[in-house]
């Protein structure tokens, strides 16, 4: 039999040819990553005057000049939107980070004796049982709301499954033969976390990571429309959408339209880092 | 003259009350080689594991010498019969074998392991790859008691003349006792210096 090259063409074939999956996937993350970068980096140079109030072009739609439309006061929508998916996304790198430190510090800690492992899986239940909007709302109160607020809020809540997955691993890992003979070669328990554990967990944490990130982007942005979260003098996503609500009446659709939607792109874009670097790491993806 | 000494040893499985193994006692000198045979779950495995220190849930004692085994790297080295849950998917077989011991080429040679296996992966070999892998770890210079759980069956013959061949001259050489835990009555008659019936010291 022959194998016909044509049935197994992936459906993205038009845009990289017949290139090695494992390139094709580095080149998605690369490419998607680049974008994510640029983001940040832009919106870190934008020029002012397109922010500072203009009552001249107040509440004009969509044109070449300002693709995204101006607000009330009559600044540049696309100028704001940058500057706030910038925040997002910083804000999502810092509170993914952050709960990923907490997952691994519990994931460990519940591996360590009968007693953790109950306190661990009873503050999993506890966290899981809260609903997370809720709970971000509390959390970002009571530390006087701002980024602080949001990010500690944000990875409060979002380590409970990575915990539970990265205890049931390390719990796996240790019962497995290779492990307990390196006990009997004389590894410390130190050693075999740094050479067994880690690299098997390596996977599970990176994409642990980049899963959190558009959980976190999302609540903050949620968190901040609710009014909760950010201060509205920050160029959010949530205080821009929140704004544009009492404008929506008078047709001013831009306001919400072009924010949201570029919100929701920078999330799926995370969607997609998610899946190709899970397919990297993945071994029994590797070769698909 | 090391003696490797198992007490009195009693056994049960958690959340299991059947005991597997009841005041069993069974020793093993060196340069000596002993043959285990017994039934399907005997427990025949069940001691190789609490032996080698794989379960520590048991009453009884086991001593080398007259002394408990609290030495780090353990003198006495299991080596079972699927080797490839014995090693850590993730690493290449160089890393494999250094966890145990640097072996030298000598050894290496000796077992027909070629220079290109050491950068392989686990999955890239087959279970007599493997396994010669796994019995050069546990031959660690400080191993003193080798139990060999069932470790040529699935081989070919003559894969399974050649490992014994060489562990058997490496054992003498060494002055190391084998414990040969096996269904295979000819192997057993041919190579053990005397053969324990579980079933008889065992009495459940």
């Amino acid at each position: 039999m022959t194998f016909d090259k044509k049935k197994f063409q992936s459906p993205y074939s038009f845009l990289f040819g017949n290139i090695n999956l494992r390139t094709k996937t580095l080149l998605i993350i690369a490419l998607v990553g680049l974008i994510l970068i640029t983001i940040v980096i832009n919106s870190l140079f934008i020029n002012l005057d397109n922010i500072t109030t203009n009552f001249a072009i107040k509440n004009s739609q969509p044109s070449f000049q300002h693709p995204f439309g101006t607000d009330w006061m009559g600044r540049d929508m696309l100028s704001r939107t940058m500057k706030g998916l910038g925040l997002s996304v910083t804000i999502g790198a810092l509170a993914s980070i952050l709960s990923v430190v907490i997952s691994i510090f519990l994931g460990l800690l519940s591996t360590l004796g009968k007693y953790f492992d109950y306190t661990v899986n009873g503050l999993t239940d506890l966290f899981l049982s809260i609903p997370h909007i809720l709970l971000i709302m509390l959390i970002s109160i009571s530390l006087g709301g701002g980024i602080t607020g949001i990010v500690v809020g944000v990875s409060l809540t979002h380590w409970t499954s990575l915990t539970r997955l990265l205890r049931a691993e390390i719990k796996q890992i240790n019962t497995s033969t290779y492990v307990k003979i390196s006990k009997n070669f004389g590894k410390t328990k130190w050693w075999i976390a740094k050479h067994h554990l880690l690299p098997l967990l390596l996977p599970q944490i990176v994409v642990g990571t980049i899963i959190v990130f558009p959980h976190a982007i999302m609540h903050e942005a949620s968190v901040t429309f609710l009014g909760f979260g950010l201060s509205p003098h920050e160029p959010a996503i949530g205080v821009i959408l929140a704004e544009s609500m009492k404008y929506l009446s008078n047709g001013a659709w831009w306001l919400a339209f072009f924010p949201g939607l570029s919100l929701l792109i920078i999330v799926l874009l995370f969607d997609v880092i998610g899946d190709n670097v899970q397919r990297l790491l993945d071994p029994t993806q590797a070769n698909e | 003259m090391a003696k490797l000494k198992a007490d009195k040893i009693s056994f049960k499985y958690s959340g299991n009350n059947k005991l597997i193994l009841k005041d069993l006692s069974i020793s093993l000198k060196d340069n000596q080689v002993k043959g285990l045979v017994g039934e399907s779950g005997s427990g025949k495995s069940t001691i190789c594991k609490i032996l080698a220190a794989y379960e520590d849930n048991f009453q009884g004692k086991i001593q080398v010498d007259g002394l408990s085994t609290n030495s780090k790297f353990n003198p006495i080295q299991l080596i079972f019969q699927h080797p490839e849950k014995t090693m850590n998917p993730k690493w290449k077989m160089k890393q494999s074998l250094e966890e145990s011991w640097s072996a030298d080429n000598d050894i290496l040679e000796k077992f027909g392991i070629k220079e290109s296996w050491l950068n392989r992966w686990p999955n890239e070999l087959s279970g007599g790859e493997l396994q010669r892998f796994s019995i050069i770890r546990a031959l660690n210079p400080k191993t003193r008691f080798i139990i060999a759980d069932e470790i040529t069956t699935g081989l070919d013959a003559v894969t399974q003349v050649q490992i014994w061949q060489l562990l058997l001259s490496i054992a003498k050489e060494r002055k190391m006792g084998i414990l040969v835990v096996s269904h295979d009555k000819p192997l057993i008659n041919e190579i053990c210096d005397e053969v324990v019936y579980l079933n008889d010291i065992n009495n459940v």
